[in-house]
């Protein structure tokens, strides 16, 4: 199960938690954090978390994710995954965040005076969009 | 002969977010059609379609008691 949290993540607690579990010999932490760009105070975020826990059954032996739903502030944390393998693994985290990007079902909105905006330009359509058209 | 009507659920997703819609069809016709009244016209080749929480590559098979869910392009983290 992905683990939701409204606003922005705690991350120690988060990573406290996931380093006691000691599943293998390297867990690598990947933290993605807020930035102050393009004027906005934060980014938003609704989930769909049927599908997000199905999507994600492949991954959860080996992968652990936390995320936001709501509003997230710049400089606070929206997203934490971490890989855990007997030996270092970089390729699997950067797979893993790849199949995220493109498929887990999470729609994220830039916060601009606290206004949520669609951020059209940086999502992307999921397998067999169109048949409505 | 009277047509079976299949009851079905749509829910619409992120930033076409609104009510849970139940309403009942009598083909995937007019599902899509139903549909097509409920989205904005900008939205509708980009919208993925769930039947059941699984994606679907068209809705041919449509059945009484189905949840559809329209899911707009997505970006996480």
């Amino acid at each position: 199960m992905v683990e939701i949290y409204n606003g922005g993540l705690p991350v120690e607690e988060i990573f406290n938690k996931w380093y006691k579990l000691k599943w293998g010999g390297m867990l690598l932490t990947f933290v993605g954090i807020v930035r102050d760009d393009g004027g906005i105070n934060g980014l938003s975020f609704d989930i769909y978390e049927p599908m997000l826990n199905e999507w994600f059954k492949k991954w959860e032996k080996r992968v652990l994710m936390a995320h936001s739903v709501g509003n997230v502030y710049v400089g606070e944390t929206s997203f934490m995954c971490a890989v855990y393998s007997k030996h270092r693994e970089f390729k699997l985290i950067e797979d893993f965040v790849e199949d995220f990007k493109a498929n887990a079902p999470i729609w994220k909105y830039d916060l601009i005076d606290d206004k949520r905006i669609f951020a059209d330009d940086r999502a992307k359509k999921l397998p067999n969009a169109g048949i409505l058209v | 002969m009277e047509r079976v009507k299949l009851k079905v659920l749509i829910k619409f997703l992120g930033p076409i977010a609104r009510e849970d819609l139940e309403v009942e069809v009598d083909s995937s016709i007019e599902l899509k059609e139903v549909i097509k009244q409920n989205v904005d016209n900008e939205w509708l080749e980009k919208i993925a379609v769930a039947v059941n929480d699984k994606i679907v590559s068209n809705l041919d098979d449509i059945k009484d008691g189905d949840v559809i869910s329209l899911l707009p392009p997505v970006c996480g983290g």
